[in-house]
């Protein structure tokens, strides 16, 4: 057995500084959808609050960690925590794929009286059920919110080919980067960092781009469930990417740093598996939301 | 198995600090489950309240102190406290003491997030229960909130709701990662999977099933919050989308979550049986297998909840053999804590008597829980007082009695002092016999039909009710009891010895009582780990 210690923090406010920044960020989210006049302010607060959080905590780590008290057992935990981390993404993604799943095939074609519910044609007439569903049932919610109808499809051999093609090479070029990192070739690791970069940020463009088309087209937040769907899964997987960048941003900033060698660089390969879990969003979303 | 050790012998061998702030910094696995277990016991309270108010109401027929929509809002926060503030965290906090301490860790794999798991916490209670203050009220569409009430028809507090869920879940995932990171990482070198205790097992499924589904849960009340403010149709046939939805992701969720709840008491009453029957653990591999089946086994039979929604009836059928797959497993554990006691030469201590009445009563609970899964059947029970039975069973006399029954066998390793045992006994003759009288007469009501949420009945009703309503009351008062207990043993409670209870096995008991602040500075050796577990 080795004399290698376990490195145990004492005594941290990071914590409870975190807790304060969210809970302000949701309480100022929470009046702001209400329109109460300080419910911005205070959500800006609340996030500038979690931000300097983040900072000063990894901050903290990354300086314990290039001071080299991490050992070898210290690594392999939060390599079990980055992948209970992405686990738990996966399963976030999948309520809303679930979502997905049961509109296309269950509850679409049961309001079309699929499935003997011999009540629905009375109820919706007229109702014919189709993929992508361009017009809703009725066209008031439940909530008072009018759907909006009639919208044209993204089609997927247009952008989104051009963003599957930009994120699968992003995934490739951080392996080369990483095999760089492994052979201590750092020019080379810079570039692929950079290449990583820039195709992540060339994704979010052209996403944002494809939004602006398909909102002109009349495709929206209110187009009824595939624009609910469609939202909320590009969505929360363009905020990802978009996180996912950010963290490469900080880790090539760490590389110019000098902070990792072949054999220690944990926040590399953390990240890295992140970005391929991004990746790997992104082909179920273009198969299931764009292209089938 | 790895070469590298677990000694967490730090250079600065100091206590805890000095002041309240310790309390708010600490990264100390055993201050962080106390935290957690006092957070836990005054959510218990608060939500034990709630409960007082609902059988008040319900004492006798007709509206007698509160507006229905009021009761909406108890019934409503009493689930949401309770199994959001007190059972869960409960048993987080137990995790935190115990698991380093049963593996023979330094402390919790990464000590910063533990302190953070807990922290949110305080957080996210105070904006859920912030929504009484709202114009509005608090949620009141019960605790599984379910669409369209929780989307069209709820109050505007309910946003607030939806993000102290979020961040409710912010905890529990990261608690989740961090007791998978240690139980997977931090194991004495020379303790192997097949020699963890089982309650450490049953944390590690546990663990498994919160990152599976709380996420999902995060999912579901994101589309509620979208439905409800930005014109989203996940949950609304108008937009093509089905309230039906949301019940399918919310018991996604929602069943793995009563295996959340139940799984870690299991490990419990498997350390407390062996000790006072004097025997082994019957079967302890099976009991491992057995844990994991059920984790499996309740990812996929969440639509036994919702037999009556609307399901084409293959999925019915589905659902509902899937469901009866459950009692094999639970039936092997049930099986192993009596074999586990047979022939014992068993005495009756105070946690022993908690753990054996568990037997009991779960087993009860689980079997209206087959009835349950039933569909035929459960045309006829669904959304009565037998559901409201069957849960609480399950969960008061199953996941809170496995907690108390913890709090009673470890509580000599926690404060290094023993408590009356007298006033244990009393307390727990007490509780048993009026929890009975306040939840049996339940499945008689709900057999005859009384509908569950309403704050008025039926007077055929009355008498049932009103038995139900005084046990409530003496079962509330109890707790009195109990604080008194607690806090007796901390302050004037003789010394307990090392190992309090005489043949009790296990890793935590070769540390002195109270338990040093850092647990195990070396790691313990294979002999040490083998003559502490739970193998026959």
């Amino acid at each position: 057995m080795s004399n290698q210690n376990y490195y145990i923090p004492h005594g941290t406010y990071w914590p409870i500084i975190g807790s304060i920044g969210i809970s302000t960020m949701f309480v100022g989210f929470a009046n702001l959808i209400h329109d109460v006049s300080w419910g911005a302010p205070v959500m800006g607060l609340g996030l500038t609050i979690l931000v300097f959080m983040l900072f000063g905590w990894l901050g903290t780590v990354v300086n314990e960690s290039i001071s080299g008290i991490y050992n070898k057992q210290v690594d392999r935990t939060f390599r079990w925590g980055m992948s209970w981390f992405i686990f738990s993404e996966v399963m976030f993604f999948a309520a809303f794929f679930g979502a997905l799943f049961y509109a296309r095939i269950l509850s679409v074609p049961w309001l079309d009286g699929a499935g003997n519910n011999m009540f629905t044609p009375e109820l919706w007439e007229g109702f014919k059920a189709t993929w992508p569903l361009v017009n809703t049932p009725g066209a008031i919610g439940q909530s008072g919110t009018a759907f909006s109808t009639g919208f044209e499809l993204v089609n997927p051999w247009g952008l989104p080919a051009i963003n599957t093609a930009l994120l699968l090479s992003s995934g490739v070029t951080i392996t080369y980067a990483h095999h760089a990192l492994r052979k201590d070739h750092r020019n080379a690791l810079i570039a692929w960092m950079i290449a990583t970069i820039v195709l992540g940020v060339l994704f979010l463009g052209f996403q944002i781009t494809e939004y602006g088309h398909a909102y002109h087209e009349g495709l929206k937040l209110t187009s009824g469930i595939y624009g609910s769907t469609f939202y909320l899964l590009t969505g929360f997987h363009g905020f990802h990417v978009t996180v996912g960048a950010i963290m490469l941003t900080v880790i090539l900033y760490r590389i110019q740093k000098g902070h990792f060698n072949s054999e220690n660089h944990f926040a590399f390969e953390g990240v890295a598996w992140y970005w391929h879990f991004v990746d790997v969003v992104w082909l179920g979303l273009f198969v299931f939301v764009y292209w089938l | 198995m790895s070469t590298i050790s677990a000694v967490a012998a730090h250079d600065d061998h100091h206590g805890p600090e000095k002041g309240l702030l310790r309390w708010v910094k600490t990264t100390n696995h055993k201050d962080i489950g106390t935290l957690y277990l006092w957070f836990a016991f005054s959510m218990l309270l608060l939500g034990g309240a709630f409960a007082m108010g609902i059988r008040a109401e319900l004492l006798h027929p007709g509206l007698q102190l509160m507006e229905p929509q009021f009761f909406n809002q108890l019934t409503t926060m009493h689930g949401l406290i309770m199994v959001f503030g007190a059972i869960m965290p409960a048993f987080v906090g137990l995790a935190n003491w115990l698991i380093p301490m049963m593996i023979g860790a330094p402390d919790m794999a990464l000590p910063r997030l533990n302190n953070w798991s807990f922290w949110i916490l305080p957080f996210a209670g105070a904006i859920l229960l912030s929504t009484f203050f709202m114009e509005g009220g608090a949620p009141a569409f019960g605790w599984t909130f379910y669409a369209p009430l929780s989307t069209s028809f709820a109050p505007d507090s309910t946003d607030f709701f939806i993000f102290a869920i979020h961040l409710l879940g912010f905890s529990s995932i990261m608690g989740a990662i961090n007791i998978i990171a240690t139980v997977l990482n931090m194991r004495a070198p020379e303790m192997r999977l097949m020699d963890m205790p089982l309650f450490v097992w049953t944390w590690l499924v546990t663990a498994f099933l919160l990152i599976g589904a709380m996420p999902v849960l995060a999912g579901a009340v994101t589309m509620m919050l979208t439905d409800r403010n930005f014109g989203t149709a996940f949950f609304d046939a108008t937009g093509g989308g089905d309230p039906v939805l949301f019940q399918h992701i919310f018991w996604f969720f929602g069943h793995p979550e009563v295996y959340i709840m139940i799984l870690p008491a299991f490990g419990v009453i498997s350390h407390i049986l062996p000790t006072f029957a004097r025997k082994p653990l019957f079967g302890y591999s099976s009991m491992v297998y057995a844990t994991a089946s059920i984790a499996f086994l309740s990812y996929i039979v969440w639509a036994h909840h919702m037999f009556l929604t609307g399901m084409p009836v293959a999925a019915e059928l589905y659902f509902m053999y899937a469901t009866m797959l459950i009692a094999v497993p639970t039936g092997v554990k049930v099986f192993n804590w009596v074999a586990t006691i047979w022939k014992g030469s068993m005495t009756f201590e105070t946690p022993m008597l908690w753990a054996l009445s568990f037997v009991m009563l779960f087993t009860i609970g689980g079997f209206s829980g087959l009835m349950l899964g039933i569909v035929p059947a459960d045309i006829q029970y669904h959304d009565t007082y037998f559901v409201v039975a069957h849960f609480h069973y399950v969960l008061v006399t199953g996941a809170l009695w496995g907690i108390i029954a913890a709090v009673f066998y470890w509580l000599p390793k926690w404060t290094g002092r023993m408590y009356n045992e007298t006033l244990g006994k009393v307390h727990f003759w007490w509780a048993v016999i009026s929890v009975n009288v306040v939840f049996f007469p339940q499945h008689f009501l709900g057999l005859a039909g009384m509908p569950r949420r309403i704050p008025d009945y039926s007077l055929q009703f009355a008498d049932f009710n009103y038995i139900s309503s005084i046990g409530a009351f003496a079962f509330g008062l109890s707790f009195v009891l109990f604080t008194y207990i607690v806090v007796d043993c901390i302050r004037n409670g003789k010394p307990a010895d090392s190992r309090p209870w005489y043949s009790a096995k296990g890793l935590e008991w070769t540390l002195s009582s109270p338990a040093p602040y850092h647990s195990f500075n070396t790691p313990p050796s294979r002999a040490d780990i083998l003559a502490e577990s739970q193998h026959s």
